[in-house]
């Protein structure tokens, strides 16, 4: 077996360090086709994943690259290229270390692949990009490893299905290629391994010392939070306390929308001018790296951040997370804690700041979660195969290919292992002629099937379009935002384009901490000016949706079984008797239904405690049988506990909604026709190729030209359901969703316990919900009803009758 | 029927749910931006290949519209075609498809700036038409009057109290009428944009599509 270099030795020995036991083992497991180390951030996963790699380039004689570094976030790769450097630079390693992200120059990115560095630290986008090339092989000879960090983040999402394909590339280029894959504590690590590995190479787990329990906490406060609400407003002094007295303090929250209107109300109260930045991925470039340079630095006392951080960067001294509203789900709170204390050993500390007395339930029930070492999570399931679509024209982009050799090799990717031939037809038959029932571009499709039987792009410059939609990140459309000057001023950063449309002249929001005007719109740009308001009008735009885990949920309708509360703050049991006496608490075995006029619609709360998926499909469901009993719903949005729906009539009685029968008739178009399908198509649809997301500058010019994804789902649904992006859109809805026969499962368990009951006004258990993000519009006959109201009132309003 | 009655340069008019206007004096159907051939067009042009079913799409919507007035003129008001190329490259069936709505009816396909040239399907190929006091024409000539036209796809957004509600729309003052697209794969253009604005009188009306379709003054938010 290998030693480690003893000049590697020597330099730990200097440190005064020793090499970790899971260090060794994975030096020791170098040789192994795949390896998963899991480990707590702080405990050295790093150098346990490099070490292999510095020994192996200590002798100088490797040419070319030798290890592929991943890491789900730009941030990341550019933070390990500063750590690797010290130690190489110390030990005296000649090793090349370069990273290339979105980021990195035009110029430098082209010299990477004309002469790589030994290590290369990137992304999964930049990587699938860089199999695209026709010279790919040429790069990568030499490659013997990669290091895949912080794959646990990866395989919550098509990103990690993307890497995985990617690498199914690179091992028919290098097929001595060795796999390493780092991650934080999970609940099923063999799942993790299964995805990490080539199928079918076995794949060992070492799981380093977890270390001591976390020190966690709620924050004590003299105000009380309040009903609704995510803002934790009244927590502002309590949290500038904390800020005091630790070192630094990252202060996370759920939502970018949330972290702006925390941070700019921790200004307001910020009067000895503690140094807090703000972080999060809606921020501008320069301004990140402002932010990420001072926290390096130890410049800042405080950051208040979204997911942008939430993985494991090596920053300053983080000694206290404060997590502001309930951690969704127990596992990311867990990860989150890892920040802070990244010395080995020691309990990290960190402090729950519910935002609302839900929350508070919320979180005295993630604590004890923690406290019985019980993650959660959801298993994937098989790989999308939109994703599957998009690296067939990456292969395609890369030069020609062999459709048997490339079906080989995607299901030796480990999300596509039972990927069946005739699933994989499907693809490339869309992705040659477009997959149509009715054949119409002969002339033109995109692969040719070449006399030899190989298949190429139709037209060679089809490649670069590929390559510039690259990606499986459905951020929504997102448009800058930039100081209004003469020529163009300071870019702020950017929001989502339905946010813009919201907006007219006048609309003051927050971003990156300051209030600003919306002045109008000028070629694809918001432009903005500055405003010294005290409170912005408006101040939603999204962040991140967290599901709340079931077993999370579970937790709650215990608690809510309870007849008294000791372990809840008095403000928050106050609160649920409140709710007991006004309503009731949801049980166990019931169904409770609350209907309320509020904010001038009616309203629908059912608890169901089942989950989010099984409340997204009640939520469908319900609102099926409401449009067909003339109650007019406009939309609904679902927890992990609850399903809100508003619409304009009220629900006096609930029984026909649940009656099985009148819920199965006709589902299927209306399942088909909703906005939940339609949102998965556009996703799958842009994944796959058939929307571009980049047309090289040309995007949205001439706007009536453009028209909108759902008049192509709405013609496939017509002429084509079949088509295999329909079949892709089914498939990747019912992630989201449950099957109807769990529903119905549900239904016949609660039977006739199903409690109604009508109030005047909003609940305390109903009022959280109404910041819930994530709805569902419905479009039916309420839509008439009020264009048809409106339009009179337009129309009196101006002296004109119809 | 399903539509909105006006007047309109001193004529009774109906503008359609479906985005079609009826002239009832003269059984007129008018309809705008067919762009049939469109996802032939951008397939043609490298990009992705779209569900090739617009054509089917539109061609089945005007149909419709055919059966139920019963129309006896037709005018197409230009960008019928999504290029010249496209109109080429119709299948046979669309094209005999096309034949049997034009027969017996008397067929005009004005020039737009997508199809700005005779095609080699029946029907008169005009530049503009003139009926009684109404000029027909693809795109809004500056100063005119009583006239009919298309080009833009207009659309309106409304915001009532349940939420904002964004339909293709027929735009009308007391000189101009512009008609929304018809084809199956059109966007449209927001009629608060500057150049409908400039375009049309500060009291003209949105008539937006749908069933049934409903009259507001028209939107101008910026």
């Amino acid at each position: 077996m290998a030693q480690i270099p003893p000049a590697i030795l020597n330099w730990f020995a200097a440190k005064g360090w020793s090499i970790h036991p899971h260090q060794q083992d994975m030096f020791d497991r170098a040789q192994n086709p795949a390896t998963l180390l899991i480990a707590p951030t702080g405990g050295g996963k790093t150098m346990a994943g490099f070490l292999p790699t510095l020994a192996e380039l200590a002798n100088g004689d490797h040419d070319g690259l030798h290890t592929l570094y991943v890491s789900p976030l730009k941030a990341l790769a550019a933070d390990i290229k500063r750590n690797l450097r010290t130690p190489v630079d110390e030990i005296g390693l000649p090793i090349r270390i370069e990273d290339r992200t979105g980021d990195t120059s035009a110029t430098r990115k082209k010299r990477q692949r004309a002469d790589p560095p030994h290590i290369l630290l990137t992304t999964p986008e930049s990587l699938a990009l860089l199999t695209s090339y026709e010279d790919a092989p040429r790069m990568f000879a030499g490659l013997q490893r990669v290091v895949v960090d912080e794959i646990h983040a990866l395989a919550e999402s098509k990103r990690g299905d993307q890497l995985m394909l990617a690498l199914a590339h690179l091992q028919v280029l290098c097929p001595g290629l060795r796999r390493v894959g780092l991650s934080a504590t999970v609940e099923d690590p063999d799942a993790i391994a299964r995805l990490l590995a080539r199928h079918p190479d076995p794949c060992d787990i070492l799981l380093a010392d977890p270390g001591p329990d976390p020190d966690i906490a709620m924050l004590q406060t003299e105000e009380m939070p309040p009903w609704s609400g995510g803002g934790a407003a009244y927590a502002i002094p309590a949290v500038l306390e904390q800020i005091r007295q630790h070192k630094t303090t990252l202060i996370f929250h759920n939502t970018r929308a949330q972290a702006e209107i925390f941070f700019h109300n921790l200004w307001l109260a910020n009067e000895e001018g503690l140094p807090i930045g703000i972080h999060h991925g809606s921020l501008d470039r320069q301004q990140r790296e402002r932010v990420e340079a001072a926290m390096v630095r130890g410049d800042l006392r405080a950051i208040v951040c979204t997911g942008s951080l939430d993985l494991g960067i090596d920053w300053g001294d983080v000694d206290l997370v404060i997590q502001i509203g309930a951690p969704k789900n127990v596992k990311r709170l867990v990860q989150r804690i890892g920040r802070a204390n990244h010395r080995y050993n020691a309990p990290s500390k960190a402090l729950l700041v519910p935002a609302n007395r839900f929350e508070v339930v919320e979180c005295v029930a993630a604590l004890e979660a923690v406290k019985a070492h019980d993650l959660d999570g959801d298993p994937r399931g098989r790989g999308p195969r939109d994703v599957l679509c998009q690296h067939i024209l990456i292969a395609a982009a890369a030069g020609p290919f062999e459709a048997d050799a490339l079906y080989i090799q995607m299901t030796s990717a480990g999300p596509f292992t039972d990927l069946t031939r005739v699933e994989f037809d499907d693809c490339l038959d869309f992705c040659a002629t477009g997959g149509y029932a009715l054949h119409a571009y002969d002339r033109w499709q995109r692969l040719l099937q070449r006399p030899d039987g190989h298949w190429q792009l139709r037209d060679p410059r089809a490649a670069a379009r590929i390559r510039m939609n690259i990606g499986t990140i459905q951020d929504t459309d997102t448009l800058k935002v930039r100081l209004k000057r003469s020529r163009g001023g300071k870019p702020l950063g950017e929001i989502e384009e339905g946010f813009a449309a919201s907006l007219t002249p006048g609309d003051t929001f927050l971003i990156g901490g300051q209030i600003v005007r919306y002045e109008g719109l000028r070629e694809m740009t918001v432009e903005v000016t500055r405003r010294a308001d005290k409170k912005p009008k408006i101040a939603t735009f999204m962040g991140t949706k967290f599901a709340t885990s079931t077993q999370l949920s579970a937790r709650i309708l215990d608690m809510f079984a309870q007849e008294s509360w000791p372990q809840l703050p008095r403000h928050t049991a106050d609160w649920l008797s409140l709710q007991r006496d006004v309503s009731q608490l949801p049980q166990r075995g019931r169904l409770l239904v609350e209907s309320f006029p509020h904010d001038g619609r009616e309203h629908v709360c059912v608890y169901g405690f089942a989950g989010r998926n099984a409340m997204q499909t009640l939520g469908l469901l319900l609102t099926k049988r409401m449009e067909e009993v003339g109650l007019h719903p406009l939309g609904f949005v679902s927890t992990d506990y609850a399903t809100l729906i508003w619409g304009l009539d009220a629900l006096t009685d609930a029984a026909p909604l649940f009656r099985i029968e009148a819920l199965r008739d006709g589902l299927d178009s209306w399942l088909a026709g909703n906005a939940v399908m339609k949102r998965t198509f556009r996703a799958s649809a842009t994944i796959a190729g058939l929307i571009e997301r980049n047309m090289g500058g040309q995007r949205k010019s001439g706007r009536q030209a453009t028209f909108s994804s759902d008049i192509l789902y709405d013609t496939l649904l017509k002429y084509d359901p079949d088509h295999v992006l329909m079949q892709i859109t089914r498939d990747e809805a019912m992630r989201g969703l449950v099957d109807f026969g769990r529903i119905e499962e549900m239904i016949a368990r609660v039977g006739d316990r199903i409690d109604l009951v009508r109030l005047g006004r909003i609940t305390p258990l109903a009022a959280p919900l109404l910041l819930e993000v994530g709805k569902v519009p419905v479009k039916g006959s309420a839509e008439e009803r009020l264009l048809a109201e409106e339009s009179e009132r337009l129309l009196s309003k101006a002296g004109l009758t119809s | 029927m399903n539509g909105f009655e006006f007047e309109f340069a001193g004529k009774q008019l109906v503008a359609l749910g479906s985005g079609a206007l009826w002239w009832p004096d003269w059984r007129l159907l008018c309809v705008s931006d067919l762009h049939l051939g469109k996802s032939e067009r951008i397939a043609r042009r490298g990009a992705p290949a779209l569900p090739p079913y617009e054509t089917r799409d539109t061609l089945n919507r005007l149909a419709d519209d055919l059966d139920q007035t019963g129309a006896r003129i037709v005018i197409c008001l230009g960008d019928s075609f999504d290029d010249l190329d496209a109109a080429r490259a119709l299948g046979e069936g669309d094209r005999q498809w096309i034949a049997s709505l034009q027969a017996g009816r008397d067929w005009t396909w004005i020039e737009g700036n997508h199809d700005p040239g005779p095609v080699e399907i029946g029907g008169q190929h005009r530049h503009e038409l003139r009926i009684d006091t109404v000029t027909f024409r693809h795109i809004a000539a500056a100063g005119a009057v009583g006239e009919i036209s298309g080009h833009f796809h207009p659309k309106a957004r409304i915001r009532t109290r349940g939420r904002s509600i964004t339909r293709a729309a027929f735009l009308v003052d007391r000189d101009r009428l512009l008609l929304p697209a018809y084809g199956t794969y059109t966007g449209g253009l927001h009629c608060d944009d500057p150049v409908l604005c400039d375009l049309m009188r500060p009291d003209a009306l949105a008539i937006l599509t749908g069933s049934p379709p409903r009259a507001v003054p028209m939107p101008r938010d910026s």
